[in-house]
């Protein structure tokens, strides 16, 4: 039997349902909220006592969690039939599909379960792809497999009869083609590990930001203290960085500095104590700038929020100087995200602030609130353009049934499946139901 | 349907997919995985409609086209390229070389279907 990879999701799908928060569930498992957060995004393998205190804590069965629920199988066949563009018709038949063919239908979903896995590889792997020959390979070999699985799912799962060698061969290459995914996918691991490791001379200054923070977290004790020095803090932290890394890395930790004296941290845990992560509440109790407030929120302790909380800050150009990805909204490593972002159409209206519900295209079950403005970065001067930076913070949002406007936007237009975008800067390599003739 | 289509392509699991499906829609199909004796082989069995791959080994998908472009005797050939790579200069690359529809992977089988259809009654 393959192993289990989906008792992660199935934590998360329970907690959801039992309305508790990730930090809530975490406490009560006796874990922190990042290694549980790891675990619902199946990061971590759980086994043991660790689920069984899991699946207390929620009050369920821990074979529920690790066999997963019939809701699970039905709802990851849907996905699978939206994706196709499937007839309504055939459509509605799904738990029938999965009552009589139960084989079938666990292959069919344990496909689209790698088909999506696959794709969150290309959204985290793409921006490296063209400057990564090693990469570029990969990518192709997985995409090529992928194909070939997909096709002969499509012709297994049509209706009709199908002669039984021809279901013998699509199986077996169904099974080939798995394994060689499989392989693919652990050799473009260890080699993401190994490049990890290295020297990161080679990369953009932003990348080695982006290191020490994965590294290190994005809450830093060392700068809330009183006396702290960020000088001392950035030779801790940025050990081996180039020279134009260090001078980034130096401004971001004196920002953060400033923001952690204008709001201590216990004051801070007050307020989201009482309102959550809410860079409003926030700004009124210290008398602070919005922008400030979004910044600190996303370097405080995971512990004290109820949920991780995302940042990305850009300049007047549209570039990205910060960013701060959730494992749900991931965001591009190279600039160049979704124009309707809230982020970007600050940039048009400054100090105006945009808050609204966002859905990734490609990330249907995920929602998130976003709150965006666009600050000018220094004092206005007589005679002289003020210069402004945009700031957006992301807040994971429950699903609700409400009248809530929801905006739809995409990661970045390469890796968008969204068919028709006004803003659509390039065609999508997600897309192939849509053969361009020339 | 009916006619005969040559597929290009290096994969033998893809080969065996797109087969079946060209095949039950009732096409010959008839197949090949070198590129670098792909021309000639297009010569010999003058297709209706050749589904190329780009990446292959001894010649890349687009060279064999340019070639065939440049060939009288078979350059009106309807030709569907087929690629993992789907950035935008991949398709100038292709629209270059000279090909009637360009596909990225993975693509579904009923667009090789309707394109194969479409391309074969230009």
């Amino acid at each position: 039997m393959p192993r289990d990879t989906l008792t992660g999701s199935r934590i998360r799908e329970r907690r959801v349902m039992a309305g508790l928060k990730q930090s809530e569930l975490a406490k009560r498992a006796d874990i922190s909220p990042s290694y549980l957060n790891l675990i619902e995004h199946n990061r971590r393998r759980i086994g043991g006592k660790l689920l069984v205190d899991i699946a207390h804590a929620l009050g369920v069965e821990p074979a529920l969690l690790t066999e997963g629920a019939e809701t699970t199988l039905l709802a990851t066949l849907r996905e699978a039939a939206s994706a196709a563009d499937m007839q309504e018709a055939e459509f509605v038949r799904v738990e029938e599909f999965a009552g009589r063919f139960p084989g079938w239908a666990a292959l069919l979903a344990e496909t689209q379960n790698k088909v999506e896995t696959l794709q969150r590889s290309v959204e985290a792997l793409t921006d490296r792809l063209t400057h990564d020959p090693h990469l570029a390979a990969s990518l192709h070999e997985m995409l090529s497999t992928v194909t070939a699985i997909r096709s002969a799912a499509s012709i297994l799962a049509e209706p009709g009869d199908i002669e039984p060698e021809w279901q013998r061969r699509f199986n077996r290459n169904i099974y080939e083609d798995s394994a060689r995914l499989a392989d693919t996918s652990r050799s473009l691991a260890q080699y993401l590990e190994e490049a990890d490791s290295e020297a990161s001379e080679t990369n953009a200054p932003q990348d080695e930001l982006d290191g020490v923070f994965q590294k290190s977290g994005f809450h830093l004790p060392a700068l809330e203290i009183a006396s702290a020095r960020v000088e001392d803090v950035a030779d801790e932290l940025g050990q081996g960085l180039s020279h134009a890394a260090r001078w980034l890395l130096l401004r971001v930790l004196a920002r953060y500095r400033t923001d952690a004296e204008r709001m201590p941290l216990a004051g801070c845990a007050d307020v989201v104590a009482a309102s959550g992560s809410d860079p409003f509440a926030l700004s009124a109790r210290f008398g602070t700038d919005l922008a400030s407030a979004m910044r600190r929120l996303a370097h405080l302790p995971e512990e004290i929020l109820p949920d991780p909380v995302g940042l990305a800050i850009c300049d007047g150009s549209g570039v990205t100087t910060f960013r701060k990805p959730l494992p749900e909204f991931p965001l591009p490593r190279l600039g160049a995200g979704c124009a309707f972002w809230p982020l970007y159409r600050a940039l048009a209206r400054p100090m105006m602030v945009h808050v609204e519900v966002m859905e990734q295209s490609a990330r249907a079950a995920a929602r998130h609130r976003a709150y965006a403005i666009s600050q000018p970065t220094g004092p206005a001067r007589p005679g002289e353009d003020v210069l402004f930076e945009s700031h957006m913070l992301i807040v994971p949002e429950p699903k609700r049934d409400g009248s809530e406007k929801v905006r739809e936007v995409g990661l970045t237009c390469r890796i968008c499946p969204h068919p028709s975008c006004e803003a659509r800067r390039e065609p999508s390599i997600m897309v192939a139901s849509a053969p361009r003739k020339l | 349907m009916s006619g005969q289509v040559l597929l290009i392509e290096d994969e033998p699991n893809i080969i065996e997919a797109i087969s079946f499906i060209l095949s039950r829609d009732g096409w010959t199909v008839k197949t090949h995985s070198n590129g670098a004796d792909a021309v000639e082989m297009v010569k010999a069995r003058k297709p209706d409609v050749l589904i190329l791959d780009v990446m292959l080994p001894g010649k890349s998908g687009y060279d064999i086209l340019r070639e065939l472009r440049e060939d009288p005797e078979i350059n009106g050939l309807p030709v569907l390229m087929l690629t993992a790579r789907g950035q935008s200069k991949d398709r100038e690359i292709a629209e270059r070389a000279g090909c009637d529809a360009f596909m990225t992977k993975p693509f579904s089988n009923a667009d090789v279907l309707e394109t194969v259809r479409a391309l074969a009654a230009k």
